[in-house]
């Protein structure tokens, strides 16, 4: 039987006040297919099909889910669907009012991001002025006993202030800490030069990692994973293809992960025409990479035996350093193309960044 | 530990697809077995370890249950599941 999804990632918008460069959305979220954004009652009705699948965790977030208009019924009916949701928010727009309502309708968890713990670094990465905004907004979610996570994706030009950004957190209250390491998608993958950190930065932000883990102890949950260029095997992307969680896009196309919509070819569903049960057993998106059988050399024949470990790494990097969606993860050392990986470590001339913007972007490719 | 609650922002709830009782926390789902769950269904700020074990005796026939549930509510509290209300 096939497993059961635990996970629903709900991009409600993508829409968002901020413009960061290390944004994983894709590069044309100003086009018209993502303003189509699904209405109210697709989004419940994409709810109560997700629990009655096996989903318990639902993630509402963009773009800035709060730019939605409708958020707090989509929370009250996540909570009347049987689902924990988590807010993932810029917090610009986290006002004490609409935390208050969100708190009322049956909303869990509030994620904040933050972009450094400098302030003007942090207006100046976000691309607007918002530390201050964000920072009010941890402290509602604090006084309305929201369980409180602090994320900040990490990159070259914000890793050496991770010690400040430990302390922050910790002032805040936060019950966590999420410390993402940038991934090359969408807006990341087109500010790789700027963003990419050092071996020697990305040792001393692990030791200052484990300092305070030794200081602080478990009242503040710190989440810190290398980043995958710096890794020789692969991980397990979204925990397996197809094998964990559904995410779906404002125009409410279901992937299999966040970045599966630059694999050419793939043929996604959305939740207008079918039933997620359907889109998860059946459809092209899901059953493409499921398993082990789509498997090519070296995966297939893996000496490490990790088929069923790490389920080939993730397409979306295999697609995009090795120009095959369905070659081993380019991070592992078995794969022809590892060099690569090997090579976009050096370090780089700074570039100025390219910021998210929903408008016509001028990339290189 | 004196009086154990779940730590802010847990949630129990039963899981009829699964047909198991979970623990929902942020991004996390801890699968209970039966016997934990109706300990920590006990866990409300209020009760006492004491409390907990006579309320799980009375329903099990006088059973002795003090030293599974304080083991079971330190192994919660280990991992942060747990807090003390005081």
């Amino acid at each position: 039987m096939l497993s059961r999804p635990s996970t629903l990632i709900a991009e409600l918008s993508y829409q968002c006040p901020l413009h960061c460069p290390y944004c994983s959305n894709p590069l044309d979220i100003g086009g018209e297919r993502y303003r189509r954004e699904l209405d109210t009652e697709d989004w419940l009705r994409t709810f109560r099909e997700a629990r009655q699948l096996g989903v318990l965790q639902l993630a509402l977030t963009g773009g800035e889910p709060m730019l939605r208009g409708d958020l707090v019924e989509l929370c009250a009916g996540a909570r009347d669907a049987g689902l924990y949701s988590s807010l993932i928010t810029a917090g610009t727009l986290f006002t004490r009012e609409r935390a208050h309502a969100l708190k009322l309708a049956g909303l869990d968890h509030v994620q904040i991001s933050i972009q450094s713990p400098d302030p003007e670094e942090n207006d100046r990465i976000a691309g607007n002025r918002s530390f201050a905004k964000k920072l009010a907004a941890a402290r509602h979610a604090k006084e309305l006993d929201f369980p409180l996570t602090i994320n900040c994706v990490l990159h070259r030009q914000n890793l050496d202030r991770i010690e400040q950004l430990l302390e922050l957190a910790l002032e805040l209250g936060a019950q966590r800490l999420e410390l993402a390491n940038t991934q090359y998608y969408g807006w990341a993958a087109a500010n790789q030069d700027a963003l990419m950190p050092s071996r020697e930065q990305l040792r001393r932000g692990e030791e200052a990692v484990q300092r305070f883990r030794e200081r602080v102890g478990p009242k503040v949950d710190v989440l810190w994973v290398l980043p995958d260029f710096f890794e020789e095997l692969p991980k397990p992307c979204m925990g397996g293809w197809g094998r964990t969680a559904l995410v779906v896009a404002p125009d409410g196309e279901v992937m299999p992960c966040q970045a599966a919509a630059t694999i050419p070819g793939l043929e996604f569903a959305g939740v207008r025409d079918h039933s997620l049960e359907w889109i998860w057993n059946e459809s092209d998106a899901f059953t493409r990479f499921r398993g082990t059988e789509w498997m090519q050399e070296p995966c297939r024949t893996c000496p490490l035996g990790r088929q069923e470990v790490d389920w080939g790494g993730c397409r979306c990097q295999a697609l995009r350093l090795a120009g095959d969606a369905a070659a081993a993860d380019p991070v592992c050392r078995f794969s022809p193309h590892h060099d690569r990986v090997v090579h976009a470590r050096e370090p780089a001339p700074a570039e100025p960044f390219v910021y998210r913007t929903m408008k016509r972007p001028r990339v290189r490719t | 530990m004196t009086r154990p609650r779940l730590v802010t922002g847990a949630r129990l709830q039963y899981d009829d697809v699964r047909s198991e009782h979970v623990l929902l926390i942020p991004e996390g789902v801890v699968r209970l077995n039966p016997s934990a769950a109706e300990v920590l269904e006990l866990c409300d700020g209020e009760r006492s370890l004491d409390d907990i074990a006579s309320a799980l005796s009375a329903r099990y026939d006088g059973a002795d249950v003090r030293d599974d549930v304080r083991e079971l509510v330190d192994a919660l509290a280990g991992k942060g599941l747990v807090v003390d209300a005081l």
